[in-house]
C-alpha cells in the first residue's frame, strides 16, 4: 500500500568521492572554449591600456646607470620605509577592517547603509584632502591631536606612525569592501550550524566565518597593501617628507621628477618590481595550499 | 549510550526537572501571509516525524525549536526548562542543548570530519584531547573511523550525512532535530542510510524530531507522526493509524489511498458527487471512505449484477508506478487512482479521455468517522 | 581672486565677441575700447607658470585681456620643474614663466625657447611664522632652538634650493621635521600650526592672514630669479610675445610689485 515514490527520481550518478572529482572536469573544458570577440577585444585593449605605459617607463629607464642608482642609501631607505609602512598599514586595516566588514555584513544596526557609504569616502576623497583631514584630527592643533600633544607630549605628524596612519586611511576601504563582499558570499547557515553546536558568536567568527572568508581577506589585503604602497597625497600632506622617516618611494619619485626624471623612473621600476615579486610569491603560496 | 564522559552537558540538561521531561512546545511563528501554529510533544527516547508538503511550515518549526527563529507566540519547554516564551525568555541556539542535522549537512568545509565532530565538544569547553576522543568515538559509532581525516568535499553523500549526525549527537542533545535527513541522497544510498539512521535514532536517549516530506522516511524512522498542512496539525498518530485512516487528501496521497468524505448511514456513504459507496464497515454521520488504487478494477464494458461499487470513469492520466500502471480517473466518487498490471493496461488500450467502468469491492474499502 | 579669474576672463571674451559682432553689423559701440594693434593680438594664449605666480598672473591677465579684446589667457600653474618636463615632452604652450633659472635652463638647453629667457622679477625668502609670532622668532638662529619645529621646501624645488643656500650662508644647522614638496605646502604647515616656522618666499607669506613674514639678512644670499620666455613651438606666437612684453612693461611690473615681488 505504501509506495516508495522516490525510487527512480533521485540523481542517478553515484555519489562517491570519485564522482565528486570527475564533476570538475567539464568546468575546465568550458574554460578552454573559444572566447567571443565582444569580450576578447575590449579585454585585450584594457590589458594594453594598463601595460603599455609601463613599457614607456622601461624604454626611458637609464639602464646603464641602473645598478649604481639602486644601491644608493636613500633609495634603499625609501624602499625599506615603503615596504614596512605598507605592511604595517595593512596590519592595521586587517585588525580594524575585518571586524568592520563583519559588522556591515552581518549585523542589522540602524544607520548601516550610511556606514557602508561612509566606508567608501577615502576612495572618493582626493588623498591630499584625506591628509589634510588627518592633520585637522591628529595634528598638533587637531581635535584629538591637541590633547595628545598636551597630555603625552606626542605629535603624530612628521613621524613614521603618520605614514602608517595615512596609508591605512586611504587603503582601508579596499579591505573592508573585499571582506564584506566575501562575507556576503558565505552561506550564513554555517554560522547557524556553529551556533547549534554551542559556539558563541565570537567563537563562530573565529573558527567558522574567518576560515571561510580567508580567500576574500587575502584578496582584500593584497589590494590594501598595493594601495598603501603607492600612497602619495595623504602621506606627504599628513606625514611630510623626511628621508628615512617619512619619505616613502612615491614621495622620492615625485621629488626626483623635479630635478632628475631618469632617477624617478628607476625608483618607479624598483617599486613596481618589488611589489609584483611579492604579490606573485604570495599568490603562488595561496594557490599552492588547498583551501 | 556513549562511554566517553562529556564534561559539559548542555545547560538545560543540568536543571532537568523530573516532572516534565522531553519536549513540550506550542509553536507560533507569524510571517507575512503565513502563520505556523502547532503543538508538539516529544518524550525522551521517542522519535517523532513532522510530515507535511512543501511550505507547510516544517522548516520554520525546526528553526524555532533550534532557536534560529524566535517565536511570535507560544512556548518551548525542554526537560522542564523554558527555551522561548515569546516574551521575556529566549535561550540562544548555542545554549539550548538542541542538536541539528541540516538538510545539506552544513559540514564546515575547512575542517576534517573529525574536527567537525569535535567542534561541538570544544565549544562546550572540552579540552582538545577530550574533544578529539569524543569525536573519534562518534565517528567509529557511525562507521566512519577510517575517513576521520577527510575534508567534507572528499566524503560521499552518505558519509557526509553520517558525519553530520555524529556531529549533532556528540553533544548528547536533549532534543535532536533532523531536517530532511535523507533528501540529499540518491535512491540507493538512501536505502542503506535510512536503515542505519533508524538504528542511531532508536539508540538516542533524548527526544528526536525528524522533519520530512517523504512518508517512507517518516514510517521507518519515527514512532509517531505529526502531519502539518498550512501551518496547522491535520493528523497525528502512529504509522498504522495514519496509513489506515488518512484524514486529508494530502495524507491519503502520502499513504497511497483514494479518500472521500461523505455522510454515512450504516454500510453506505453518500458522497457530494451524488454517488454512494457501499462499505463493509458500519459507520454513521460524517465519515471518510478510503481504498487503495490496487483495489480498483477497470473494465471496458459495464458489469452486471456484481456486489461492487461501480461507476463510469474518464481516464485523465496514465503513468508508470513501480511495476504497475497507475491510471488517473475522473467521475463517480471524484478523482481516483487505479493501479493495474501492464498486461491489463495493454488489453484496455488506455489513452486519456477514454471512457471506462471502474469497480471496487465493498470489502476493500474502509470507512471511519470524520468528526 | 583665483577662483573668479577664469570666469571674468570668459566674461571679457564674451564682451569682446559681442563687440566684434556689433562692429560687423554696423552698430558702432563707442564704449568699447579699441586699442591699436589688437588685430595682431587675439586667440588663446597658453601660459605655463610657476605656482607662486598664480595670484599675480591672474590679476595681470585681467588687465591684458581688457586691453586686448579677442585675446584669452589660459594658465597652467604648477611646480616649475613639472612644467619644464611637460614642455620638453611636447605640451602645446606659448609662454613659460619659471621660478628658477635652473628649470628654465632645462627648457632652453632642449632648444624649446624662442630667444633668450628674461629675468622679470625676483623673490626673496622670509621666515613664515604664525600670525602674532607666538614663539618670538626674529632670525634664522631661533630656528635651531630646541622645541622649535621647522618645515623647509625639498631641495629639488626652487624654494628648497634657495633655503639651502641661505642656511649654508648663515653657517647654522637647521634640522626640519619635513622637506615639503612645494612652497605652499610648507606655508600651510605653518598656518595649520603643525610647525612653528618655514622658509618661504615673501610673496607666498603675503597670502592670507594666518601667517606673517619675518625678514632675515641671509636671504639676500639666495634671491630667486623668475624668468619668462616665449616658446619655440608656440601655437600663438604673436600674442605670446605681446603678453611677455605686457608683463615686462610698467603695466605688468606695477602689479608684480604690489604682490611683493622685487624687480631685477
Amino acid at each position: 500500500m505504501v509506495t516508495d515514490t522516490s525510487s527512480g527520481t533521485g540523481p542517478s550518478a553515484l555519489d562517491s568521492p570519485t564522482s565528486t572529482v570527475d564533476r570538475r572536469r567539464p568546468a575546465r573544458r568550458l574554460a578552454r572554449r573559444r572566447v567571443p570577440a565582444p569580450l576578447a577585444l575590449p579585454a585585450a585593449v584594457a590589458l594594453a591600456f594598463l601595460v603599455l605605459p609601463l613599457v614607456g617607463l622601461f624604454v626611458r629607464a637609464p639602464w646603464p646607470t641602473l645598478p649604481q642608482r639602486l644601491t644608493e642609501p636613500e633609495v634603499l631607505a625609501a624602499l625599506r620605509l615603503s615596504l614596512v609602512a605598507a605592511t604595517l598599514a595593512t596590519a592595521v586595516c586587517l585588525v580594524l577592517g575585518v571586524p568592520l566588514a563583519w559588522l556591515l555584513a552581518r549585523v542589522d544596526f540602524p544607520g548601516r547603509r550610511l556606514a557602508r557609504a561612509l566606508v567608501t569616502v577615502p576612495l572618493v576623497l582626493p588623498p591630499v584632502v584625506g591628509g589634510l583631514a588627518l592633520l585637522l584630527l591628529l595634528g598638533r592643533r587637531g581635535i584629538i591631536g591637541q590633547w595628545l600633544d598636551k597630555w603625552f607630549d606626542a605629535t603624530i605628524p612628521f613621524t613614521t606612525s603618520a605614514v602608517v596612519i595615512a596609508e591605512a586611511f586611504v587603503a582601508m576601504p579596499f579591505l573592508v569592501i573585499a571582506v564584506e563582499g566575501a562575507l556576503r558570499g558565505v552561506d550564513d547557515r554555517y554560522e547557524e550550524a556553529a551556533a547549534t553546536l554551542g559556539a558563541s558568536r565570537w567563537t563562530t567568527f573565529r573558527r567558522v566565518t574567518l576560515p571561510l572568508v580567508a580567500p576574500g581577506i587575502a584578496a582584500g589585503s593584497v589590494l590594501c597593501w598595493a594601495r598603501a604602497l603607492g600612497e602619495f597625497g595623504a602621506t606627504i600632506t599628513f606625514a611630510g617628507n623626511f628621508p628615512g622617516r617619512t619619505q616613502t618611494m612615491p614621495l622620492s619619485v615625485y621629488l626626483l621628477l623635479e630635478t632628475d626624471p631618469p632617477a624617478a623612473i628607476v625608483l618607479s621600476l624598483v617599486l613596481l618590481a618589488v611589489s609584483v615579486a611579492i604579490l606573485v610569491a604570495l599568490r603562488e603560496k595561496w594557490i599552492g595550499s588547498p583551501a | 549510550m556513549t562511554t566517553v564522559d562529556n564534561p559539559n552537558s548542555p545547560p538545560p540538561a543540568a536543571d532537568r526537572a523530573a516532572s516534565a521531561v522531553g519536549l513540550r512546545a506550542h509553536l507560533v511563528v507569524e510571517r507575512t501571509a503565513f502563520r505556523l501554529d502547532i503543538d508538539l510533544t516529544v518524550a525522551p527516547g521517542e522519535v517523532v516525524a513532522l510530515l507535511g508538503p512543501n511550505g507547510a511550515g516544517k522548516t520554520t518549526a525546526l528553526r524555532a525549536l533550534a532557536g534560529l527563529t524566535p517565536l511570535t507566540d507560544g512556548r518551548i519547554d525542554l526537560d522542564g526548562t523554558c527555551l522561548d516564551d515569546a516574551a521575556g525568555t529566549f535561550v540562544p541556539p548555542e545554549r539550548r542543548g538542541v542538536g541539528v542535522v541540516f538538510q545539506d549537512y552544513l559540514l564546515f568545509p575547512h575542517l576534517s570530519a573529525l574536527e567537525n565532530v569535535a567542534f561541538g565538544p570544544r565549544c562546550r569547553g572540552a579540552s582538545r584531547t577530550q574533544a578529539r576522543a569524543i569525536a573519534h568515538e562518534w565517528l567509529a559509532r557511525v562507521g566512519l573511523a577510517d575517513v576521520a581525516g577527510r575534508r567534507p568535499r572528499q566524503l560521499s553523500g552518505g558519509q557526509a550525512q553520517r558525519v553530520a549526525l555524529a556531529r549533532a549527537l556528540a553533544l548528547r542533545p536533549a532534543l535532536l532535530l533532523l531536517d530532511e535527513p535523507l533528501a540529499a541522497l540518491d535512491a540507493r544510498t538512501r536505502l542503506d542510510t535510512r536503515a542505519e539512521l533508524h538504528r542511531h535514532l532508536a539508540d538516542h536517549p533524548g527526544a528526536t524530531l525528524v522533519v520530512t516530506h517523504d512518508p517512507l522516511d517518516a514510517f521507518v524512522l519515527a514512532d509517531r507522526l505529526v502531519i502539518i498542512e498550512n501551518g496547522r496539525v491535520v493528523q497525528e498518530g502512529d504509522a498504522a493509524t495514519v496509513t489506515a485512516r488518512p484524514r486529508t487528501d494530502y495524507v491519503a496521497r502520502l499513504v497511497g489511498l483514494n479518500l472521500y468524505r461523505g455522510r454515512a448511514d450504516g454500510h453506505t456513504v453518500a458522497l457530494p458527487t451524488g454517488m454512494a459507496l457501499t462499505t463493509a464497515d458500519t459507520v454513521h454521520g460524517d465519515a471518510f471512505v478510503a481504498f487503495p488504487p490496487a483495489a480498483v478494477a477497470l473494465h471496458s464494458d459495464p458489469l452486471q449484477g456484481s456486489p461492487r461499487n461501480t461507476w463510469s470513469a474518464t481516464v485523465t492520466g496514465v503513468t508508470r508506478h513501480g511495476d504497475n500502471i497507475r491510471v488517473q480517473l475522473a467521475g463517480g466518487p471524484g478523482e481516483a487512482s487505479a493501479d493495474i498490471t501492464p498486461a491489463a493496461a495493454a488489453a484496455l488500450r488506455l489513452e486519456p479521455g477514454q471512457q471506462l467502468w471502474a469497480a471496487v469491492k465493498a470489502t476493500e474499502t474502509r470507512a471511519y468517522p470524520a468528526g | 581672486m583665483m577662483v573668479f579669474g577664469p570666469v571674468r576672463r570668459r566674461l571679457a571674451a564674451a564682451v569682446a565677441t559681442a563687440a566684434v559682432a556689433a562692429a560687423l553689423t554696423g552698430c558702432s559701440s563707442p564704449a568699447t575700447p579699441e586699442p591699436s594693434g589688437s588685430t595682431a593680438v587675439g586667440g588663446t594664449i597658453t601660459v605655463f607658470a610657476a605656482a607662486s605666480l598664480t595670484d599675480v598672473f591672474e590679476d595681470i591677465a585681467e588687465d591684458f585681456e581688457a586691453a586686448h579684446p579677442g585675446a584669452r589667457l589660459e594658465f597652467n600653474f604648477a611646480g616649475s620643474s613639472a612644467l619644464a618636463t611637460q614642455i620638453n615632452e611636447g605640451a602645446p604652450a606659448d609662454v613659460f614663466a619659471s621660478a628658477s633659472p635652473a628649470t628654465m635652463k632645462t627648457v632652453a638647453d632642449a632648444g624649446n625657447t624662442d630667444g633668450e629667457p628674461v629675468v622679470f622679477v625676483r623673490n626673496q625668502l622670509v621666515i613664515a611664522v604664525e600670525a602674532g609670532n607666538p614663539k618670538g622668532i626674529t632670525g634664522l638662529a631661533d630656528l635651531t632652538k630646541p622645541g622649535i619645529t621647522v618645515a623647509l621646501c625639498a631641495e629639488q624645488v626652487p624654494c628648497g634650493a634657495a633655503a639651502k643656500t641661505a642656511i649654508e650662508a648663515s653657517g647654522l644647522t637647521i634640522t626640519p621635521v619635513s622637506y615639503e614638496e612645494n612652497v605652499r605646502a610648507a606655508l600651510s604647515k605653518v598656518s595649520l600650526g603643525e610647525v612653528d616656522a618655514a622658509l618661504v618666499y615673501r610673496t607666498d607669506a603675503a597670502v592670507g592672514d594666518a601667517v606673517e613674514a619675518v625678514d632675515f639678512p641671509e636671504s639676500a644670499k639666495a634671491i630667486n630669479d623668475y624668468l619668462i620666455a616665449v616658446l619655440k613651438d608656440a601655437p600663438n606666437k604673436a600674442a605670446a610675445e605681446a603678453f611677455v612684453a605686457w608683463v615686462l612693461s610698467a603695466d605688468g611690473t606695477a602689479v608684480l610689485t604690489r604682490y611683493g615681488f622685487q624687480l631685477p
